[in-house]
């Protein structure tokens, strides 16, 4: 018998006489939050704030403005660009535009300042960000090997309330990145310091497609 | 399981020292209550939580009794997305492969995410003999790693360390594994992070094999899912063109729908995070995203023994969160080394006797290293019901030689909770099962173990009684 059969065999041998068990309740919550997207928004917000990342609220005809200040400000001489993202978003930006592609190698990457993607939905009661590897957020790495990293949610309709909800809206044959806060360690002393090996700053544009009160330029 | 722990002194002798050692004490003592603190609030978040915990323990259960058809699942939906998946009966065949797997690249070095599963079978040290280094990227682990240490807590394995333990280890190791720390680091946590990264940068950048565990595998879809908060297994899972991911096959979960209960108790329970940073999800190869081959080696290890005990079996519903280690007196007193297995506190107190089997003075010392005051079993986010089986446990060692009664009095002695007087140990059982009575599903909360003196208050009326009547 091989390896597989061994083990297969010592498990229905192991649970032979074992009573039926029955499909899970889940009687938990599909949400902790009410269904308003000005709710969920804020909620989004505070909770990305809690852990560390830096959000900004924006509408679409002020995101290349922003993405230009917030490059600017970081002082990034280069951006890596996703093959989907909107051309336009770095419209106004100096920064030289580096396409994301199979051919860099990590060491490449790692030269690079910044990283502008978009996401496939964000989920308000954890402040997580979800990333599909969609044409607008590109691969795995790019999102990692940057010490700087700013994504761009949609709102109000990439922003769910919960696990429960968000579950059905990803595609578990794509890779997923849940991303919730900077990069952190506690393995000191429990004390907890951003950014070990992923990007030390997080930056969250929250777009709309018009203007809302609180918008940043 | 692993070689590392072989001759290991019994709970009680390895506890002593630790009960001696005053700075383990406070190392352990700071992150143990930090933490449990921390939890309480972040469960306390979630109106829900008896009932995601309920259904936890549900799903596990029912995996647990269709495990092989779930495992062929599993199978058939990795294989169809690319990868390559292994079966291994034991450590050494696990090692095998692995060692097979990685020799085949052509690669004398490969990096590691963090996992219980490799440390179970000693796979470091099975590269190792093959002239193959295997790095350590978890920032705990590598402290643990250059300081030729064990890991002594399931989330934080560096937790006995503190900041200028963990200074002198950077200073004076980090040279010998690549690049050298800087000459002017501080003990700052911040300074020792960056230091890390910078030493583990260059050996992300130029990976060929990465080698993960896995938090969950979805039958369902054959996705593999991993938590973290460093970055530390992006890297590792996403860099290098050949993963090989080696986990217990009891971490598999029906659904994709399934992780909606775990993805909210595991980090709340653990980190005490609503969510940790970083989460990712795989299933087989990605054209031109990530590794190029994706190996999958399903461990048994003693798993089905321990799936074959009808008390017993209900360890394998553990999704490794530690907090059950961050509320047992115990596990405070005598440190994660004492039970001498990478499975430390009241979870390792089960598990590893049932994986390992009760033969050697450690195992069979295990089942002894609690006071049963029930506190684990009501933190634990998947209902083990680790009393139950601890008790369980002591009649299969008692039966077995009669070494119980021995181990009975001097494991609790040594860690420094004087309960030896077997009218003590009676109180806490009984309170144990009364407890589970009154309160099957009860919210956990930060009420049961909030005392900062050196001794935690008792959790209960009636063993307090007994406490106070009989302590002198
Ligand atoms: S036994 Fe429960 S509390 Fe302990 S580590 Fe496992 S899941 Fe967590």
């Amino acid at each position: 018998m091989n390896t597989r059969e061994t083990i297969l065999t010592r498990i229905r041998t192991a649970v032979a006489q074992a009573p039926e068990v029955p499909e899970p309740a889940r009687d938990y919550l599909p949400s902790h939050t009410p269904n308003n997207p000005q709710i969920l928004l804020d909620l989004l917000a505070e909770n990305l704030t809690d852990y560390r990342a830096i959000v900004h609220h924006t509408h679409e005809d002020n995101l290349p403005d922003l993405l230009n200040q917030l490059l600017s400000a970081h002082g990034s001489q280069t951006v890596l660009v996703p093959p989907g993202l909107p051309e336009h978003w770095l419209q106004a930006s100096n920064a030289q535009q580096i396409e994301d592609s199979s051919t860099h190698t990590p060491h490449d990457l790692d030269t690079v300042d910044s990283v502008v993607t978009g996401c496939a939905l964000a989920i308000a009661e954890t402040g997580t960000l979800v990333l599909d590897a969609s044409p607008d957020q590109g691969r795995r790495r790019i999102t990692l090997i940057p010490d700087h990293h700013i994504c761009i949610v949609r709102t109000p309709d990439q922003i769910i309330a919960s696990l429960p909800q968000a579950m059905p809206r990803l595609d578990p044959t794509r890779p997923l990145t849940w991303i919730s806060g900077p990069s952190a360690t506690s393995d000191i002393e429990l004390d907890r310091v951003e950014g070990v090996h992923g990007p030390r700053t997080l930056e969250v544009i929250l777009l709309s497609a018009t203007p809302q009160p609180g918008d940043q330029r | 399981m692993s070689g590392t722990y072989l001759g290991m002194p019994s709970f009680p002798v390895a506890a002593r020292e630790a009960v001696n050692n005053p700075t383990l004490r406070a190392n352990l003592r700071h992150a143990t209550h930090t933490i449990r603190a921390k939890r309480a609030v972040a469960v306390a978040e979630l109106a829900d939580w008896a009932l995601l915990r309920e259904a936890g323990k549900q799903i596990k259960d029912r995996t647990l009794r269709h495990l092989d058809t779930l495992l062929v699942e599993l199978e058939e939906k990795v294989t169809a997305a690319g990868g390559v998946v292994h079966w291994a009966a034991d450590a050494e065949e696990a090692n095998r492969i692995v060692t097979e797997l990685v020799v085949a690249t052509g690669e004398r070095e490969v990096v590691k995410v963090k996992s219980m599963a490799t440390q179970e079978i000693g796979l470091n040290e099975a590269l190792e003999a093959a002239g193959i280094a295997a790095y350590e990227t978890d920032l705990a682990e590598l402290i643990v790693q250059l300081g030729q240490d064990r890991p002594s807590h399931i989330l934080v394995p560096a937790i006995h360390r503190n900041r200028g333990e963990i200074r002198d280890i950077f200073a004076t190791t980090m040279g010998e594994w690549g690049r050298p720390a800087p000459d002017d680091l501080t003990d700052s946590p911040a300074a020792l992070a960056e230091a890390a990264r910078l030493h583990l940068r260059e050996k992300f950048l130029r990976a060929k094999v990465g080698i993960s565990g896995a938090n969950f595998m979805v039958a369902e879809t054959g996705t593999l899912v991993v938590l973290e908060s460093e970055g530390n297994g992006r890297m590792c899972l996403t860099l290098p063109e050949t993963l090989i991911s080696v986990v217990g096959i009891e971490k598999v979960i029906p659904s994709w729908r399934d992780l909606e209960v775990f993805l909210q108790t595991l980090p709340r329970s653990s980190t005490a995070e609503r969510m940790n940073p970083y989460t990712s999800t795989w299933t087989g190869t990605t054209d031109s995203d990530g590794p190029k081959a994706f190996h999958l080696v399903l461990l048994d290890n003693g798993r089905t023994n321990t799936l074959a005990d009808e008390v017993g079996r209900q360890a394998l519903r553990c999704i490794r969160c530690s907090a059950c280690l961050n509320v047992c007196p115990v596990y405070e007193r005598a440190g994660g080394h004492a039970y001498g297995s990478v499975y430390p506190g009241p979870i390792g107190a089960i598990l590893s006797p049932q994986l390992r089997g009760t033969q050697s003075d450690i195992d069979a010392s295990l089942p002894y290293a609690s006071s049963l005051c029930g506190a684990c079993y009501e933190v634990c986010p998947v209902a083990i019901d680790i009393p139950e089986v601890l008790v369980h446990l002591r009649e299969q060692v008692a039966e077995k030689g009669g070494k119980g009664h021995r181990l009975e009095k001097t494991a609790m002695k040594a860690a420094g909770w004087i309960l030896n007087h077997p009218a003590a140990l009676g109180a806490g059982e009984r309170l144990a099962s009364k407890t589970r009575k009154l309160h099957p599903h009860k919210v956990p909360g930060a009420s049961a173990w909030t005392d900062s003196r050196d001794l935690p208050a008792l959790p209960e009326q009636p063993f307090r009684d007994w406490w106070k009547k009989n302590r002198t």
